[in-house]
């Protein structure tokens, strides 16, 4: 007998809507539809009502999460197509900010984790060592989301020299931080259990769905856009990319705590490499031509591409965000695994899901439609960690 | 002030219902809950489902897709229930004003109690909004 489990679009969590339909037989699930565009609100076609320079506040509010990764590849294709690199200051400045943005965004999506598999202190403990980096971002953009740095040609503020020795000792308070999640993600046997060898992604079927960032990389894919293709100047800075194979939740986790190690590290590179000068070139037009701008993004590669026809507006603008190829990963890392933990292999992928609103199951022979109250999904999930917690012993 | 008023003011669990928002004003609903703001010490808890809610909070522009979803999780909600707007976005368009899939503001679609303006608000901003909702409910 074949049921249907749709989750979504709504969900107690956060973020945007999506749809997913589990087709599940008993506890397995079969097969896998996505529906999504509940988010859709026409950027591209925006964008070209917008100047240039609103171009960049535009695509910052692609997502919240990587309020930082769109503008960057956005202002790395006008800057392809107006042929300029930005003074070496504001390149390292937009290093920081994007290094920040991706310990945030890992430190988000770990909490969420946390919480899927019923371990709410990962989640509380996760979001209180986020609040050090949204006040190191508070401080350097005056906002804790959405910094409004970027610009086509530089940045629009500054990192004053008194702050400096501020941040340095913020972003050393993660490191004992960090050590914490990885001691309690790596050596914790519930965790173990429960992530290791669930939801896996081959490697070849990793290359054949085309996934990107975090989600390769635990798949045994070294692609990283900062080492293959610098943009900025990440170039001259010394950083690894965490490359790990099992493909499961575990390693999708661990490739994230470890990579986060490797933020710090470029941020610290950074502010020591960082030497007074200008900011801003103030560029006055983009000349006509086309523009390609990639960046990684938390989530993996942004690409952005623009076309100018030498006004004050893009003739034409195009984004391919990385959820977009990770979210599909989804069909074949779900199939063969158990309701109770699929949602924490949808989260995996970090697709900026969360959607346990609504659950109803229906029965495909009777066509009877069951409602499951609030987050039926999460609840599974939580009663599974108790299991395992109980067959190995631990209260 | 009836019975029904006087529990909600004590103990308002909200839901949160995203209409096509950018995660900004999400993530920081998200953070009034965590360690540093915990607005759990003033009773707001966020549940998972409108029907255990008394209030939602609706962030985002109201795409045409959500719409009809956002329409049925309001009339889930018990009643009475407040509506409360997040962030820019939910107030006007923003600077997604214009956009072919947003022909209607969230006000035009369900009746809004309070407003909290911001690209995202920030958590401060949330806490203060709901705590002036209440208190006007409350009557003071």
């Amino acid at each position: 007998m074949s049921e249907i489990i749709p989750i979504g679009p709504y969900h107690p969590l956060q973020e945007e809507p999506e749809f997913f339909k589990l087709h599940v037989e008993g506890e397995r699930v079969t097969k896998l539809d996505i529906e999504i565009g509940y988010n859709h609100r026409g950027i591209e076609k925006l964008a070209e009502s917008k100047s240039w320079d609103q171009v960049v506040f535009l695509v910052e509010r692609i997502c919240g999460i990587c309020s930082t990764s769109h503008p960057a590849a956005s202002v790395n294709a006008m800057e392809d197509a107006a042929g300029i690199n930005a003074p070496e200051r504001a390149q390292f400045i937009r290093m920081i900010v994007c290094e920040l943005e991706r310990i945030h965004s890992h430190l988000l999506w770990l909490g969420l984790a946390g919480h899927f598999i019923g371990y709410n202190t990962v989640w509380m403990w996760s979001w209180k060592y986020r609040e050090i980096v949204c006040d190191v971002l508070e401080k350097i953009s005056g906002n804790r989301q959405s910094y409004a740095m970027f610009k086509a040609g530089g940045v629009r503020r500054d990192i004053l020299d008194e702050d400096i020795p501020w941040i340095r000792s913020s972003v050393d308070k993660l490191i004992p931080a960090l050590d914490l999640f990885k001691g309690a993600v790596m050596d914790d046997p519930v965790i173990h259990a429960r992530t290791k060898g669930i939801g896996i992604l081959t490697e070849e079927m990793a290359k054949a769905y085309c996934v990107v960032g975090p989600t390769a990389r635990a798949s045994n894919v070294a692609i990283d856009v900062r080492r293959d293709d610098p943009y900025f100047l990440y170039d001259q800075v010394d950083f690894d990319v965490i490359v790990l194979g099992g493909g499961d939740v575990f390693d999708k986790a661990a490739v994230r705590i470890l990579e986060m190690y490797e933020s710090v590290k470029i941020i610290k590179q950074s502010l020591d490499l960082m030497k007074p000068g200008i900011v801003d070139l103030h560029i006055k037009e983009i000349p006509p031509g086309e523009g390609i701008g990639r960046a990684e993004a938390p989530r993996g590669e942004v690409y952005h591409y623009c076309l100018s026809d030498g006004s004050n507006f893009p003739a034409r603008y195009k984004v391919r965000a990385p959820s977009y190829v990770n979210i599909f990963s989804n069909e074949v890392a779900c199939i063969g695994q158990q309701v109770a933990d699929a949602a924490l292999v949808l989260a995996a992928v970090d697709p900026c899901y969360c959607c346990t609103e609504r659950l109803i199951v229906v029965d495909n022979d009777t066509n009877k439609t069951r409602e499951i109250k609030g987050n039926a999904l999460i609840q599974l999930s939580h009663q599974r960690t108790e299991e395992i917690k109980k067959s190995l012993g631990i209260s | 002030m009836n019975l029904k008023m006087k529990a909600l003011t004590k103990s308002p669990w909200v839901y949160h219902l995203s209409t096509g928002s950018c995660n900004n004003c999400d993530i920081e609903i998200l953070d009034c809950l965590t360690p540093r703001f915990d607005l759990e010490r003033f009773g707001i808890q966020l549940v998972g489902s409108p029907r255990h809610a008394d209030a939602l909070l609706v962030t985002g522009n109201m795409t045409l897709k959500s719409m009809p979803r956002a329409l049925e999780v309001y009339n889930q909600m018990p009643k009475p229930g407040v509506v409360i707007a997040i962030g820019t976005c939910s107030l006007g368009h923003g600077i997604f004003d214009g956009s072919y899939i947003c022909p209607k503001t969230v006000d035009e679609v369900l009746p809004v109690d309070i407003y909290i303006p911001g690209c995202p608000p920030k958590p401060e901003a949330i806490i203060a909004g709901v705590a002036k909702l209440l208190n006007k409910l409350a009557g003071k």
